[in-house]
């Protein structure tokens, strides 16, 4: 491993030699015991290092069939650097190979200086002196002679004398003998280092005191370092070679096996190796140790590594498992049926409910197992829809069979994909709805709506006919209204136009008897008197039929006022004098004391007494009549009694007496005079004054008719 | 006024209907009062202006100006204001009444009415529109 050297030519002055002829004596022996070049050159560098001073040498030899100065062999120089070495002598300006042809030492310092044209060495950029081997009358010796350590002064003789004894063993050696074997064992040896330099693995080869004899490309990076690497590599480097050193004297007996930290020059990181070191024989006599470094920071980080892995897919085995153990819980709590199936279509999973739909626990080919298959067909044929479609989710109705009552389960069934989040489908996931309750609450709720739709409908009829009564109601009102209203009009002019004659009648009957038209006779006086008392007659009856009708039409007013019933009584008294007169009835009354003041209308109470009392007088034929006034505080009523000792009235017919026309005793009552309209008049006058009339009689013994009225009358 | 001692009451009676002017005005005549008669509101009117009667027996319902015009235009004018007039109706609600003293009527008289009854009521309203000159005695 040569580096360009920018290095000063100095012609080199022999030195003086210092060493005994005994040391010399046994170069020589050795020399000449060793018939091959190789180790006669390394025994003269080795005994060059041990008398001179020589810290490190390189000898190169001249190939003269191939014109070439190559690399012979190295000390504290790495082999291959050695080996590699090559130089064509027909470069006859090359430094060295003037050095060579020269024939004298020649030093080359670095001092820094431009040189004619830099070059390089095994020995690197070092100060070093070339010394030709052989005798310096020899125009071209056999080789040449690279040693650093030899100070800056001339070389030694000692180490001429070396140089020169080399160079007459090589040259006597001969050089086809050493080109033969240099050629095989280069072959051989290159072959070698190939093969060591191909393995990735660092492969070292120290001799008994640690030094490094062979190391290939990786062993090199780790434990060699030249003067160019800048300075934490190379301290790395130190490190790597003092761990490494002392790791071999371990390793003496047998092969070991061990693990080494060493330091990555470049990055600095540790890097573990596992070191095999198996010790070898160098030579005769003396062992090496060839070791073998493996990195296995890699594998250990690797093994750490899967020792990490493996413990967290423990872990996540655990939490799987805890989770799958929560789902089951949770499937198992829904009360609906639920299948998990696999990309297959086979079922995984089940919750309970569907295991009752899916699964037989019974004997085969029961009628159970046939449902169950019926169903798994049912179901399978509704998933696989799911799988040939592209959508996530599914929706169908399904009808299964109850695996025990064999009826037919109505279902919704929602199905839903699971995909992974590479996008792979894991499962099928399907929940089972019973339709059951819901198509009866559907049926029920048609049902309902049915019945409200006809009940709205019956509602809406009715409201329709309501309505419609309701117009033919208020038409009817407003033609009674109309009719009332007319009826009114046609009686007051019935009225009128009866009046009008009858005041004809009236007036030319009063005329004759008044005698206006002449005297008249007693017959004619008495049929006049006749024809008067019918048109009296008849117009009673018009006065109360107009009464009847004003009253039955709203029409009567009703004046209010507050008045004192004993001065009522006292008018009646007057008016029914002259009757009363007539008869021979004994007439009384009677008023109690606490008789309070009343508001009503007087006129139409005094029309009702007066009535009551006509009628008590004319069908009484003999026997008292009583009038009897009395205040029925608790009840707030007071009552006007009117009692005879007449004729009575049948049970039978106390009950129409009051109907208009109605006379218990017809005939003795035209006989009596009177319309037939007085009691209902009566009747319904007190009905205006918010009273009433009760009746008390016994056919033959008399009647009692009393006015009942409030005597604190609502507010008018 | 044109009545005096010497000359019994003029009673003026207005009715369509000749019966019923021929009734009163004889029996009036015959209880010695002086009778002119009138068939409808506007001769009633005229005869009033014209003979300025003592009192007027008055129909309600008559053709042309009826008995209650009749009577509010007599009642209107100062002339014959003063004259007492008794409304002599067939009418026998008491709307027809109260519509009769409404327009000035002094007194209602319902038909039928005996004449006697209808002499009794003339000779209180002459009374009452001459108090001071005492009955007019025919």
């Amino acid at each position: 491993m040569g580096s360009v050297a920018h290095l000063d030519v100095l012609p080199v002055p022999r030195g003086g030699g210092s060493i005994g002829a005994k040391a010399k004596l046994s170069l020589v022996d050795a020399l000449l015991a060793e018939p091959e070049a190789r180790p006669c050159a390394v025994l003269a560098l080795r005994w060059l290092a041990r008398h001179t001073g020589i810290e490190r040498a390189v000898c190169m030899a001249v190939d003269p069939e191939s014109g070439r100065l190559a690399g012979l062999t190295g000390l504290g120089v790495p082999p291959a650097a050695v080996d590699a070495f090559s130089l064509d002598l027909a470069d006859r300006t090359h430094p060295l190979v003037v050095s060579l042809s020269g024939g004298e030492p020649v030093a080359f310092h670095d001092s820094g200086q431009t040189v004619p044209r830099p070059f390089e060495t095994p020995l690197g950029h070092s100060s070093f002196h070339a010394v030709p081997l052989g005798s310096s009358q020899q125009e071209l010796g056999p080789g040449l002679l690279l040693l650093t350590g030899a100070g800056d002064g001339p070389v030694t003789d000692d180490v001429l004398w070396a140089a020169e004894l080399l160079g007459t063993r090589l040259a006597a050696l001969g050089y086809r003998r050493i080109q033969a074997d240099e050629r095989r064992h280069k072959r051989e040896r290159s072959l070698l280092l190939a093969v060591i330099h191909a393995v990735t693995d660092p492969i070292l080869l120290t001799d008994a005191n640690g030094r490094i004899l062979i190391a290939n490309t990786g062993a090199e990076t780790l434990l060699t370092a030249g003067e160019e690497k800048r300075e934490g590599w190379r301290r790395a480097v130190a490190l790597n070679n003092m761990l490494f050193s002392a790791s071999l004297f371990t390793a003496e007996s047998g092969p070991t096996r061990r693990e080494l930290l060493l330091v990555d020059p470049s990055e600095g990181k540790e890097l573990l190796f596992e070191v095999l070191s198996t010790p070898v024989a160098i030579r005769a006599g003396e062992n090496g140790i060839v070791s073998v470094l493996r990195n296995v920071t890699d594998l250990r980080r690797a093994t750490e590594e899967i020792e990490e892995n493996y413990r967290r897919l423990r872990l996540a085995e655990a939490a799987t498992r805890a989770e799958r153990d929560r789902l089951d819980l949770i499937l198992n709590s829904v009360l609906e049926p639920i299948l998990v199936t696999d990309p297959a279509g086979n079922i995984v999973r089940m919750n309970p409910p569907a295991e009752r739909m899916f699964t037989f626990p019974g004997r085969r080919n029961s009628e159970v197992e046939r449902r169950v298959q019926a169903n798994d067909a049912v179901f399978t044929s509704f998933v696989s829809n799911l799988y040939a479609g592209q959508s996530l989710r599914w929706r169908g109705e399904l009808n299964l069979l109850d695996p025990r009552t064999g009826a037919t389960i109505p279902v919704e069934a929602i199905s839903g994909r699971v995909v992974s989040k590479h996008g792979e489908e894991t499962a099928v996931v399907t929940i089972l709805h019973d339709l059951t309750e819901a198509m009866e609450k559907a049926l029920l709720y048609e049902q309902v709506k049915r019945h409200s739709e006809e009940l709205r409908e019956k509602v809406r009829e009715a409201t329709a006919e309501l309505a419609e009564q309701n117009e033919l109601l208020r038409r009817q009102a407003f033609q009674l209204e109309q009719a009332s209203a007319l009826k009114s009009q046609f009686l007051a002019n019935v009225s009128h136009e009866l009046r009008t004659p009858l005041n004809a009648i009236m007036g030319y009957t009063h005329l004759m008897l008044e005698g206006v038209s002449g005297e008249i006779n007693a017959a004619q006086q008495d049929k006049l008197a006749r024809v008067d008392a019918n048109a009296r007659h008849l117009l009673a009856v018009i006065n109360d039929l107009l009464d009847i009708t004003r009253i039955e039409s709203g029409k009567m007013p009703v004046q209010v006022e507050r008045i004192r019933l004993s001065e009522l009584i006292d008018e009646v008294m007057t008016e029914v004098e002259p009757v009363i007169a007539g008869t021979r009835l004994a007439v009384t009354r009677s008023l109690s004391a606490d008789l309070p003041e009343i508001a009503t209308d007087r006129q139409k109470v005094k029309q009702i007494v007066l009535n009551l009392l006509s009628n008590a007088l004319k069908f009484t034929p003999e026997g008292s009549v009583a009038i009897r006034l009395e205040h029925h505080g608790p009840a707030g009523e007071i009552s006007i009694a009117v009692s005879d000792t007449g004729i009575g009235i049948a049970e039978e017919n106390q009950k129409t007496i009051f109907e208009a026309f109605e006379q218990a005793n017809s005939s003795y009552a035209r006989r009596q005079g009177g319309t037939g309209l007085g009691l209902t008049i009566c009747r319904r006058l007190a009905s205006l004054l918010d009273g009433r009339i009760a009746l008390a009689s016994r056919l033959g013994e008399g009647s009692t008719f009393t006015l009942f009225l409030p005597a604190n009358p609502r507010p008018a | 006024m044109t009545s005096d001692k010497k000359h019994p009451p003029l009673v003026l009676v207005v009715d369509d209907v000749d019966h019923g002017r021929e009734i009163f005005a004889e029996y009036l005549e015959f209880r010695g009062f002086r009778v002119a008669t009138a068939a409808d509101g506007l001769e009633a009117i005229e005869k009033a202006h014209e003979l300025m009667p003592d009192i007027i027996l008055m129909d309600l319902s008559l053709p042309g100006i009826d008995g209650w015009e009749a009577t509010r235009r007599l009642k209107q004018d100062p002339s014959t204001s003063a004259i007492p007039i008794i409304a002599l109706t067939a009418h026998a609600l008491a709307s027809a009444h109260d519509r009769a003293r409404d327009v000035g009527c002094n007194a209602v008289v319902t038909k039928p009415c005996l004449p006697k009854d209808l002499e009794q009521e003339v000779r209180r309203q002459l009374a009452a529109a001459r108090p001071t000159e005492g009955q007019a005695q025919p």
